[in-house]
C-alpha cells in the first residue's frame, strides 16, 4: 500500500503525467490472480506440465522395460510408486512420459482450431448477409455430427496415427469455435462503436483490428480452453480404439485402453490413467470458468 | 470565419436530402429465395434541406423514422433510392467519394455506452477516427487530448479511463469530442441528450451551443423532446410514419403549426402554467403500422380534421414563401374548400 501511496504522490507532482488506467488484460490478470479455484487449477496445471516436460530425466524408471516377473504390482510396491501394468511396466513413469502426448494432443488442436475457427467465425459475423449464411450453413453440416462420431469417422478415414488424430480433432472442433466466434463478433457489429467507426471512414479491416478483436477474442478464448479437455478425452478415446498414439508409446488414454483388462486383480492401478485425464481436464475447465469471470467487463 | 472546404457558398444548404426511401424487407414472409412481400416503411419518401449553420431540429413519436434518417444520412446503411448532395456534390460521386463525406459528417448516438468501445481508453476512442484519415498518432492523441478539455473533461484525469468508469453525461461529452475529432461541418445528433438527466441534459446542451459557435457546426438534431428541440433548433421538420409532415422556422412550427399532427404533438406537451393544464390525451391510440401505412393521407386515421377525401388522395408537401412547408389536404387550393374554416371539436 504505501508504496502505492508514493507513486501516486510523484505522479500527482509531476502535472503532465497523464493518469492511465491499467489497461484491459492487466485488469483481467489481477482479477485471476485473486481467483482461488483458477490459481489451483493454474498450479495443478503447471505442474503436470512441468512433469511432463521433465519426464526423461526425473522418470524413477525405464517405462519401456517390461518384466514378467513384476506384472500388475499394487499401488506402493517399493521401486514401484504407482505399481506396475499388464507388461511390468513402472506405471509412475510412463504417466509422467504419457503426460506429454495426452497435453500434446489436448492442446495442439485446440490451438490449431482457435486460429481457423475464429478466423472463419470473425469473416462471418463482420461480413453478414449472404456471406455469413454461406459460411455458417457450411460449418452447420460439421456441427451437425456428434463430436466423438466425427472424430473417429475422420480418424477412422485417415488412418491411424498422432498427425491424424491431431488433425481430425482439429476439424472437429473449428465449427465449434466458429460458431462461438460469429455469434460474439455478430453482436459486436451491431454496437454503436462500430457504427461510430464505419462513421469515422475506416476499412472494414481497421475496425475488425482496433475494435472488433479486442471485444470477441476473449471470450472465444475462453469457449477454446474449455475444449481442452474435451480434446484430451477425444484423443484418449481415439488411442483407445487404436486410432491414435500406437502401443508401446506411453499416452493416458492408450493406457487406459490396456490396463482395462486388469480391472478386477488391480482396480486402483487400471483406473490411475483415468484419474490424470480427469485431473487435467477439470483443471482445463477450472482455469476457463476463472478467466471468464475475469474478462468480463462491467457494465 | 471562413471555411476553405465551403465550396458551394452561404447560400448552398450543407445537405440536400432528395426521396429518400428505405424499406426494410420483412424476413420470413413467402417462400425461401422468392422476394418478400411486405416491408416496414421506415422513411418513404423524404426531402428535406439543411442550411449551413443551422440546427435542425427534427421531431417525431417512436419509430417514425427519424433514427433511421439519420443512419441513412450517415451511410450507415443504404438507402434503397434517393440521393444525399453535400454543399452541392452528390454523396458516393467521383466529386465526393464516401469516405470524404464521412470526414465532414459525424454522429453522436444515444446510448452513450454502448457507442465507445468499452476495452479502449476514452483518448484513443476519440483518437480513431483521425489516426484512419492518416494523422500520426502522436498527433491524433494530441488532438484527442485538447477535445477532452474542450468539452470540460480534464484531459489529465480523464484521458486514460475507459467507458465504464465515467458517468452518462462525461461519456456523452466523450461522444461529442469524438465526433469532432475530424473535424466535421455537419454533425447528426440522434437523441444525444435523452438519456442524460435534466441538469446534465441542460449542460450538454449548452456545451452544444457553444461547440457551434467556436467550429463553425451545422447541427442536425434528433429528439422526441419538444422542450429541448425549441430551445436549440433554428428550424424544426416534424415527421410521421417515414415522411415529413411539416418544416419550418421554429417560431413558426411551435407558434403557428399548420399540420394537425404538429398541432397534437405540440397539445402533448405539458404546460408550465398549472391553469393550462392539458386535460385530454390530445392523440389517440399508437400510430400506424408502418408495413402497411394508412392510404392517403397517413395521418388520417387519428386526424381531428378528416375529412372523407383524406383517406383518398395523399397530400403534397408544398411550402410558402416563409419557407413553411406543410403536407395536408387543408391547405391545397382544390381541396381546402372541403374542410370547414374551424374544425368543430380541434
Amino acid at each position: 500500500m504505501s508504496t502505492l501511496q508514493a507513486t501516486a504522490a510523484i505522479t500527482s507532482a509531476n502535472p503532465p503525467a497523464y493518469k492511465r488506467s491499467r489497461g484491459h488484460w492487466a485488469n483481467v490478470a489481477a482479477r485471476i490472480v485473486r481467483n482461488p479455484l483458477a490459481m489451483t487449477a493454474a498450479v495443478i496445471l503447471l505442474a503436470l506440465i512441468g512433469i511432463a516436460v521433465f519426464a526423461p530425466w526425473i522418470m524413477p524408471a525405464d517405462p519401456f522395460a517390461t518384466s514378467m516377473f513384476t506384472r500388475l504390482k499394487p499401488i506402493g510396491t517399493p521401486g514401484h510408486v504407482f505399481g506396475t501394468d499388464e507388461l511390468g511396466r513402472d506405471l509412475l513413469s510412463r504417466l509422467m512420459l504419457g503426460g506429454r502426448l495426452s497435453l500434446f494432443m489436448g492442446i495442439t488442436p485446440v490451438l490449431t482450431a482457435f486460429v481457423i475457427g475464429s478466423g472463419i467465425g470473425i469473416l462471418a459475423g463482420y461480413a453478414g448477409g449472404f456471406i455469413n449464411t454461406a459460411i455458417m450453413r457450411t460449418i452447420d453440416v460439421l456441427y451437425a455430427f456428434p463430436s466423438v462420431l466425427l472424430a473417429i469417422a475422420l480418424s477412422g478415414a485417415l488412418g491411424a496415427g498422432i498427425v491424424n488424430a491431431l488433425t481430425s480433432l482439429t476439424i472437429v472442433f473449428i465449427p465449434q469455435i466458429a460458431r462461438i466466434a460469429e455469434s460474439v463478433t455478430t453482436q459486436v457489429r451491431r454496437s454503436d462503436y462500430v457504427d461510430a467507426a464505419r462513421a469515422s471512414g475506416a476499412s472494414a479491416f481497421t475496425i475488425v483490428r482496433a475494435h472488433v478483436l479486442g471485444n470477441v477474442l476473449g471470450p472465444i478464448f475462453v469457449y477454446s480452453t474449455s475444449l481442452i479437455s474435451v480434446s484430451m478425452i477425444l484423443a484418449s478415446g481415439l488411442s483407445f480404439l487404436g486410432l491414435g498414439v500406437k502401443p508401446p508409446e506411453p499416452e493416458w488414454g492408450l493406457m487406459l485402453n490396456t490396463l482395462r483388462t486388469a480391472i478386477y486383480t488391480q482396480p486402483w492401478v487400471a483406473a490411475l490413467p483415468g484419474a490424470f485425464i480427469f485431473i487435467t481436464s477439470i483443471s482445463f475447465n477450472m482455469l476457463s470458468d476463472g478467466l471468464r469471470s475475469a474478462m468480463e467487463v462491467k457494465q | 470565419m471562413t471555411d476553405q472546404r465551403d465550396i458551394g457558398g452561404p447560400r448552398q444548404p450543407l445537405l440536400q436530402v432528395r426521396d429518400l426511401l428505405k424499406h426494410f424487407p420483412l424476413k420470413g414472409k413467402g417462400l425461401p429465395f422468392t422476394s418478400p412481400r411486405s416491408a416496414v416503411r421506415a422513411v418513404d419518401g423524404v426531402n428535406f434541406d439543411i442550411l449551413k449553420g443551422e440546427t435542425l431540429g427534427v421531431v417525431g413519436e417512436s419509430g417514425c423514422g427519424k433514427s433511421t434518417t439519420a443512419r441513412v444520412l450517415m451511410q450507415l446503411i443504404n438507402q434503397d433510392s434517393g440521393e444525399l448532395v453535400f454543399d452541392g456534390e452528390t454523396v458516393g460521386s467521383r466529386a465526393l467519394p464516401l469516405r470524404q463525406f464521412r470526414r465532414q459528417t459525424q454522429m453522436v448516438f444515444q446510448d452513450s455506452y454502448s457507442s465507445l468501445n468499452p476495452r479502449m481508453t476514452i483518448e484513443d476512442s476519440i483518437a480513431f477516427a483521425p489516426t484512419v484519415h492518416g494523422l500520426p498518432s502522436r498527433e491524433a492523441i494530441t488532438r484527442a487530448r485538447d477535445l477532452l478539455a474542450r468539452v470540460g473533461l480534464a484531459p489529465e484525469r480523464f484521458a486514460g479511463r475507459y467507458p465504464h468508469e465515467l458517468s452518462g453525461g462525461q461519456r456523452q461529452r466523450v461522444n461529442i469530442a469524438r465526433a469532432l475529432a475530424l473535424e466535421p461541418r455537419l454533425v447528426i445528433l440522434d437523441e444525444a441528450v435523452s438519456a442524460l438527466d435534466k441538469s446534465v441534459e441542460a449542460q450538454v446542451l449548452n456545451l452544444l451551443l457553444d461547440l457551434k459557435q467556436e467550429f463553425g457546426l451545422t447541427y442536425l438534431f434528433i429528439s422526441h423532446d419538444l422542450n429541448v428541440v425549441r430551445f436549440i433548433s433554428d428550424r424544426v421538420l416534424v415527421m410521421y410514419l417515414g415522411q415529413v409532415v411539416e418544416i419550418g422556422s421554429s417560431d413558426q412550427v411551435f407558434d403557428q403549426p399548420k399540420h394537425p399532427y404538429t398541432r397534437a404533438l405540440l397539445k402533448s406537451m405539458p404546460s408550465m402554467d398549472p391553469l393550462q393544464r392539458t386535460m385530454e390525451a390530445p392523440l389517440a391510440g399508437d400510430p400506424p403500422n408502418p408495413i402497411n401505412p394508412p392510404s392517403g393521407c397517413r395521418f388520417h386515421t387519428r386526424c381531428a380534421y378528416v375529412q372523407p377525401v383524406c383517406s383518398q388522395r395523399a397530400p403534397t408537401f408544398a411550402s410558402d414563401d416563409s419557407g413553411h412547408g406543410v403536407a395536408c389536404l387543408r391547405y391545397e387550393a382544390d381541396t381546402a374548400s372541403l374542410f370547414s374554416s374551424e374544425a368543430s371539436h380541434a
